[in-house]
């Protein structure tokens, strides 16, 4: 039995397919299948947050309800809907991106994916367990974790250890896949920047993931073997667990962002049809942040109290990043400029992300100011900020990508018309739900609670409706991903007239193996 | 046609079971365990429980067994290409990395406890104001044998740390042997590589046999050390800080000991079949890395938590 021979199979029938599976590409379309299941379902409960809180007063949920519902929300959208959708992209991509017939490690790209429906699975269990589910917010702060928090606890401490495991063996594979399985010719300042920005964040992920892990252990061992690391009465403290939270969680929000930066940096040279200006830049910029990213977590407890010193240091440091991000910014736009363009709608929904993820930046300089985010702390405001960063930022990107890559997955051109409905829909929607939550949080309304004074009805309201309208069209995704898979307009190879790189040389569909032979060298430019 | 005639080919595996149902014999093992833990704080029985993580844990076991013996028969077969030979030494330093930053994560918290906050209970420092309103009596001390609330978190009697250097000390304080012992088993280590490679299979076994046995010697005298922690000194989880940093630092170390042991027992059987080339012996090296690994993370835990 040779190997050479097994290649030639196309994929296997039935269910077996996908449990089995060691193919890029089928693993690619389980995590993304995966994380659009997960995105619904956590912004179900996003639902229920924006419909408690359309109106003064208890109308549908117990307080207690209300938290386990922005506990779960939150962390079904991190980890199960936004980091596993960039794993998908990089499964279907990165190999095609730089003409490696497979990610370099099959058999654990399958072990990586088939992780994380076991985890969710008990993490989402929880909820119907006695006492309910995690109820103390998506950053678990000690001691509402441990000591105050109901016996689920422990399912949701093993739940995120397994999805650790399945998120550095993903990066480990994607490491393993850039650094060797490059074809010739393609060399680290050939790489398309969604290439380089994976290669960051698998670093990042690597040193961030063990950490987070070992702060879920001394979780553990606080709640049921009597260690003290989060108590102050045997000489611990609760502040030491939001400092090893927050060294895992604010590079977490990198690796959040930094694959939306390299989708964007495909997408917007193709519509503007020239090449991306400021290539080396932009990886040097990437860097930069991956690296600053390090050293500024305690900008998220300058509240909690730390000497004057730390403040002044982590205020100047997160401000720094404003300095690279801000490179990436004037590079789209300065790529955009003169350029050819049209609007098709991974382009829209590219250009939403430069505009909208910029206002979350800005938002962040302000949270980073140490003075003035005494005031700003733990209201509606950082909720907008983040919300700017991670929806219209991550999600849109990912959005963005669905619609570029779609035609190369399937074959078939999806539905234009319907493509933009759902962006024009989604991005009015996005903006009525966030913006006026900038007004609340300036205004004095606390996150996390599910009543709230008169005085803040309005902007909740319209925050709400806008909430409905943004979650209920995302099923116009869902058609037109169904549709598209299902028929169309046949595709040409290059799909789109100004795309540049590998993944178009090959045919549309891709085939089930791709590249088993090296792509000629000739094909490989400068980005 | 074999998978190594052309210089591009690249091994792409076919269908596998193999992830699926670890994933299965994974969930089952946390399940498992999460319901042990539970049953225990709410006073029920933990039989079912216990038996769905032994369960688990016995899938996963089989199922890793039979992964590794795949890759090891592929390898045989020649079906490994030098580029698939490196992802796996890449796979490996990166996994590696990430165990650092697992360790750092607890050497963090140590550092942490050590220079800031105990020091701050104990009224000292920047926020030194919060101690002397909680516990204006507590003494910032390390280790520290007086917790600020001893009724909740009982003292400990002594701490385990170096007391005095002199030879008549060091000649009867476990972690010094202990960490001539893991030195020496890391030279030993090396000298069983030297013999794979110079093909001297009577000398790399005894090597091997060797550092095999340094391996065991160390966890047994672990296992004392925390025998004499418990009965003689008071040192437990439940006894503050000290406690806590000193168990989970070296606990998660003698874990990974005994998954090194374990590896190089394994190398040892598989040198003794003969598996190894001296230009093709990547599943030695991993192994020999880990047990350097280990063998650092040891120097680092006498430094920290015993001598200073």
């Amino acid at each position: 039995m040779s190997a050479a021979h097994d290649h030639h199979h196309g994929p296997a029938k039935g269910l077996s397919r996908w449990l089995y599976t060691t193919n890029h590409k089928d693993i690619g379309s389980l995590y993304l299948w995966f994380s659009f299941a997960m995105f619904l379902l956590g912004g179900t409960f996003a639902l229920v947050i924006r419909a408690e809180l359309f109106q003064p007063g208890l109308q549908f949920v117990e307080p207690n309800f209300f938290n386990q519902m922005t506990t779960m929300h939150g962390l079904v959208m991190v980890f199960g809907a936004v980091m596993p959708a960039f794993v998908g992209l990089a499964n279907w991509m990165i190999p095609l991106m730089i003409g490696a017939p497979d990610m370099a490690l099959p058999r654990m790209n399958n072990w990586s994916f088939w992780i994380l429906p076991f985890a969710f699975a008990m993490m989402v269990s929880t909820m119907f367990m006695e006492g309910g589910g995690p109820n103390f917010g998506w950053t678990f702060y000690a001691p509402l974790s441990t000591t105050y928090a109901p016996p689920s606890t422990t399912f949701f401490i093993f739940a995120v250890h397994i999805m650790g495991a399945s998120s550095i063996m993903g990066s480990i594979n994607v490491i393993a896949t850039i650094l060797n399985m490059r074809a010739p010719g393609m060399t680290l300042m050939k790489m398309p920047l969604f290439v380089w920005t994976w290669l960051i964040t698998a670093y990042l992920l690597i040193a961030v993931m063990p950490v987070l892990a070992g702060v879920v252990t001394m979780m553990l061992f606080d709640i049921h073997f009597g260690t003290s690391f989060f108590n102050a009465a045997g000489g611990g403290d609760p502040v030491l667990f939001q400092h090893l939270f927050w060294f895992f969680g604010h590079p977490e929000v990198n690796i959040m962002i930094l694959h939306a930066f390299g989708v964007v940096s495909a997408i917007i040279p193709t519509f503007a049809r020239k090449r991306l200006f400021g290539y080396d830049s932009m990886v040097y910029a990437t860097a930069s942040i991956a690296f600053l990213s390090f050293i500024v977590w305690a900008h998220h407890m300058f509240t909690v109290g730390m000497p004057l010193a730390g403040q002044l240091f982590f205020m100047y440091a997160t401000m720094l990043i404003a300095v690279p991000t801000g490179v990436k910014v004037f590079n789209w736009v300065a790529t955009m400029f003169r350029g050819a363009m049209t609007f098709e709608t991974p382009m829209l929904f590219a250009i939403a992300f430069v505009v909208l993820f910029t206002i979350g930046g800005f938002t962040g300089v302000m949270l980073a100011i140490t003075p003035v985010d005494f005031q700003y702390h733990d209201t509606y405001f950082v909720v907008a900020h983040f919300h700017y960063v991670l929806v219209p930022g991550a999600v849109f990107s990912i959005m963005a990508a669905t619609y570029y890559w779609l035609p190369k997955w399937t074959g078939y051109m999806y539905d234009e018309t319907l493509g933009k409905l759902h962006f024009w829909l989604s991005f009015i929607g996005v903006n009525l739900l966030f913006f006026p939550q900038h007004f609340l949080g300036l205004a004095g309304m606390p996150r996390r609670i599910p009543d709230y004074a008169l005085q803040f009805a309005n902007f909740n309201w319209i925050s709400s409706v806008g909430g409905f309208l943004f979650g209920f069209s995302q099923l116009i995704l869902l058609f037109v991903v169904i549709k598209c898979v299902k028929g169309g307009k046949k595709a040409t190879d290059q799909v789109w007239e100004g795309a540049q790189g590998l993944e178009w040389t090959v045919p549309s569909p891709a085939p089930y193996h791709t590249f088993e032979t090296p792509p000629d060298p000739k094909l490989i430019h400068a980005q | 046609m074999a998978s190594g005639s052309s210089q591009s080919a690249y091994y792409v595996p076919e269908q596998t079971k193999y992830p699926f149902f670890a994933s299965i014999g994974l969930a089952l093992t946390v399940f498992g365990l999460g319901n042990v833990l539970n049953d225990i704080a709410a006073g029920n029985s933990v039989t079912t429980s216990t038996w769905i993580a032994i369960v688990g844990f016995l899938i996963l076991a089989t199922i890793l067994f039979n992964w590794f013996a795949t890759v090891i028969r592929e390898n045989h077969a020649g079906m490994n290409s030098d580029q698939l030979k490196r992802s796996y030494v890449w796979g490996m330093m990166w996994f590696i990395f990430s165990e650092v930053m697992f360790f750092a994560a607890f050497f963090g918290a140590l550092f942490y406890v050590r220079q800031l906050s105990v020091p701050w209970i104990g009224g000292e420092g920047a926020k030194g104001i919060t101690g002397d309103v909680l516990w204006p009596e507590f003494q910032a001390a390390w280790p520290l044998l007086a917790n600020p609330d001893s009724s909740v978190f009982i003292n400990p009697h002594d701490g385990l740390n170096v007391k005095e250097w002199s030879v008549s000390f060091l000649s009867g304080y476990l972690p010094f042997w202990n960490t001539v012992i893991l030195i020496t088993s890391s030279v030993t280590l090396h000298y069983a590589h030297v013999a794979l490679k110079a093909e001297n299979r009577a000398r790399l076994i005894q090597w091997m046999v060797v550092t095999v046995a340094l391996g065991l010697i160390f966890l047994v005298l672990q296992v004392l050390e925390y025998r004499e922690a418990y009965g003689h000194y008071g040192i437990t989880l439940n006894s503050g800080i000290y406690g806590s940093t000193f168990f989970l630092l070296t606990g998660f170390h003698g874990f990974h000991v005994t998954l090194g042991t374990f590896m190089l027992i394994v190398m040892l059987l598989r040198c003794m079949k003969g598996h190894f080339k001296p230009d093709d012996h990547f599943g030695f090296e991993a192994a020999a890395w880990y047990w350097h690994f280990v063998d650092v993370v040891w120097v680092g835990l006498f430094i920290f938590v015993y001598c200073l």
